[in-house]
């Protein structure tokens, strides 16, 4: 097993407090060729900015498999498509990011992260209606401050500073971060039975436009997607019996049977349900329902790679504060780096 | 004129809801001690700092105020581990969901926390993607439900909790520079009156509860029947959506009010002088209500004469709340200039001009 604490940690928050809009992802891309650099036999940042990274296995009997683990290395944000002058820019949101997140938030802009803020119109100067409708994200700017500077085409993230609270971490981007970095801790305690293909991907959120070629490229026996799934382990309003929860904190990792864009593994789905039974590791099962993972893209690529999702659950997807538990990502390391020893041909060969 | 930003930074960092103002009381506190003769704390906590004037006694006074006060939420259910909040002073609900924020707890914890906005599954048909009113949305304190029951209990205050950000250009962002940017004003006012002599005495006074019902500065100026009274207090800087009559131009100047609840002979005093000082300000008109404490200051007792000196703020009520670090020291140094201005019989030369 891999060890877990402090170190790991430090990792995640290195991660998550970087910047790394989808299709500019270079401060993250940065740290995890940091990071992976020692432990791979071969790395390489493809035409798209993909990091992809291969580590062979040392065992000569029998057939090796080659598992493609993913995570996207991209988060939700904006981009700076006009100045209003005098410090104020108007952006676009990049990824599926609710408006009624916006008002009232810190952002940095650009690579030399400038610090800006959304700023909403005073509730004095409102008329009772105004109150109560959404603010629509064309009333928005981002403002750096008279003398602020920025470029139109600069990317803006939310300011969030990563912390520890009780059994939580309260950040932004832990989706998916936490898999970035996961998926990092599995290749530096890669098993050898395995031939392990680290895709640390670009542009999940505007369509899993990295996934797609990364598989292509390492041509997996199977492929592993390592994401972060809402849990909406919240409270109903009426106080009725939340049936959408998704996923709920502190239960495990999250195994998906289908999610908007996959029908994952059936054999998958039990060879990791069976593995979480026998090492004792807490899981739990995702609602199956919407949303999506690189799985969509990866499973359906070449003669078609047998693929499977395994999120760590968080609340407040997309947006400026997410929360998970650090038990849920520990546990998920520890299922997938037990799954990982345990793999051999017959993981995809049974029906 | 001393770096009044490095204080400004610290005011708006300690938590100080209306009605419980003590943190932020102290704080202040702390600073004037070496500026004035003395300090008091009122019967209803509003922070008093007396500095003598020069004149024989008995001498008049004049009263400058700012309140120190901020709108935040108090904790009103516990649900499965999650807070339901009520608003305290004028929040726009909207600048909520997603914000960080501090649980006071019971326990004597400062939690941190974020305002959550449940996903629409959650929520009755109707809301939809609409703006969601503050009964739907949930804090979170990343606590297990059991911690949660044991530290906190309704009643609880929730505040405001990103950090202050510089903005370029001079400008400090962050939340309750309303009107903690108006105490660091009148901080720079005592500063520069170290070095200037004064007749009158002065009353710096920091009030509680203004953004609800004004009692702090109701009950000081009962205490303390200054002559004439100055508020201080932030106005609407223009900028993304604000663009009517009633917003400045940013990082521009001092605003001087003019309106029922001003005395025109005072108004035209600290304009003339605004001139004279070359200090750049612009003509704030209030038709009624000036929204502040001048209100209260000018219908206490048997009525004083009163004014409002303010600066723009931008994005005012928001957690962003931006202002330029210029225009504190300007409104600092105008009423400084004003009090040592002000001659022993000045009270008797107000006058109306009919």
């Amino acid at each position: 097993m891999p060890t877990f604490g402090t170190a790991q940690l430090k990792l995640l928050e290195k991660l998550c407090n970087a910047i790394a809009i989808s299709g500019d992802e270079g401060e993250v891309r940065k740290i995890v060729l940091e990071e992976i650099k020692p432990y791979a036999d071969e790395v390489k940042v493809d035409a798209l900015g993909n990091v992809l990274a291969t580590r062979q296995g040392r065992t000569r009997s029998g057939k090796r498999m080659r598992v493609m683990l993913d995570a996207h290395m991209d988060e939700v944000g904006f981009m700076i498509v006009a100045d209003d002058g005098e410090g104020l820019y108007r952006f676009e949101t990049v990824g599926g990011i609710d408006v009624r997140h916006l008002v009232g938030k810190q952002v940095f802009v650009g690579r030399e992260r400038t610090p800006g803020v959304i700023g909403g119109k005073p509730i004095h100067l409102m008329d009772a209606g105004e109150r109560t409708r959404k603010v629509p994200l064309d009333s928005l700017r981002i403002d750096l401050g008279p003398a602020g500077k920025a470029k139109v085409s600069d990317r803006a993230g939310f300011a969030t500073r990563f912390r520890r609270v009780g059994p939580s971490i309260m950040a932004k981007s832990i989706d998916d971060r936490i898999g970035v970095a996961t998926v990092i801790e599995l290749l530096k305690h890669a098993p050898s039975n395995i031939d392990l293909c680290a895709a640390f991907t670009v542009q999940e959120e505007i369509g899993l436009r990295g996934a797609k070629v990364a598989a292509q490229y390492f041509d997996p026996d199977l492929a592993i997607a390592i994401d972060s799934t809402p849990a909406r382990d919240l409270p109903m309003f009426d106080g009725g019996e939340n049936m959408t929860y998704n996923t709920k904190l502190g239960l495990g990792p999250a195994i998906y049977f289908a999610d908007g864009s996959t029908l994952h593994d059936p054999r998958l789905v039990r060879f990791l349900q069976e593995t979480a039974e026998a090492q004792a590791i807490p899981y739990q099962f995702r609602q199956p329902g919407g949303g999506g993972t690189d799985a969509g893209a990866i499973q359906l690529s070449l003669a078609g790679i047998p693929a499977i999702s395994v999120s760590v659950p968080h609340r407040y997807t997309h947006s400026p504060v997410s929360i998970a538990r650090v038990d849920d990502w520990k546990n998920t390391i520890n299922l997938l780096h037990a799954a990982l020893k345990r793999i051999t041909p017959s993981v995809t060969t049974r029906r | 004129m001393t770096d009044i930003l490095p204080f400004l930074k610290s005011l708006i960092s300690v938590s100080g809801l209306s009605g419980f103002e003590t943190p932020v009381a102290k704080l202040v506190e702390e600073r004037w001690r070496p500026l004035v003769d003395e300090t008091s704390i009122s019967r209803v906590g509003s922070l008093h700092g007396l500095k003598t004037g020069s004149g024989v006694s008995p001498r008049p006074s004049v009263m400058i105020a700012a309140h120190m006060d901020a709108i935040g939420m108090m904790v009103s259910k516990i649900t499965d581990g999650f807070l339901r909040i009520t608003k305290v002073g004028g929040i726009d609900v909207r600048v909520l969901p997603g914000a960080q924020v501090t649980v006071h707890a019971n326990s004597g914890e400062e939690l941190p926390a974020v305002i959550a906005m449940p996903s629409a599954k959650l929520l009755p048909e109707t809301v939809g993607d609409g703006a969601l009113a503050i009964d739907y949305l949930l804090v979170d304190t990343g606590l297990t439900s059991r911690e949660v029951e044991k530290k906190v209990r309704v009643g609880d205050l929730v505040s405001f909790a990103n950090e202050p950000i510089e903005l370029a250009g001079d400008v400090i962002s962050g939340h309750t520079l309303d009107n903690r940017a108006s105490v660091a004003a009148l901080t720079v006012c005592l500063e520069e009156l170290q070095n200037k002599p004064h007749i009158w005495d002065v009353w710096a006074v920091a009030t509680v509860q203004e953004e609800t019902s004004f009692l702090g500065a109701y009950s000081s100026t009962f205490e303390l029947r200054p002559q004439i009274a100055i508020a201080v207090d932030g106005t609407f800087a223009k900028g993304p959506g604000a663009n009517g009559w009633q917003t400045f131009p940013f990082g521009k100047g001092v605003g001087l009010c003019m309106g029922p609840n001003m005395h025109p002979f005072l108004h035209k005093k600290l304009k003339d002088l605004a001139e004279r000082l070359e200090i750049p300000w612009f003509l704030d008109v209030t038709p009624s209500h000036s929204g502040t404490d001048a209100y209260p200051m000018q219908t206490t007792a048997e009525g004083i004469p009163t004014a409002l000196v303010e600066f723009p703020i931008r994005y005012l009520h928001t957690p962003v709340e931006s202002v330029a670090v210029k225009d504190i020291q300007r409104a600092g140094r105008l009423l400084a200039e004003f009090i040592a201005s002000l001659e022993i019989d000045f009270v008797e030369t107000i006058k109306w001009d009919d």
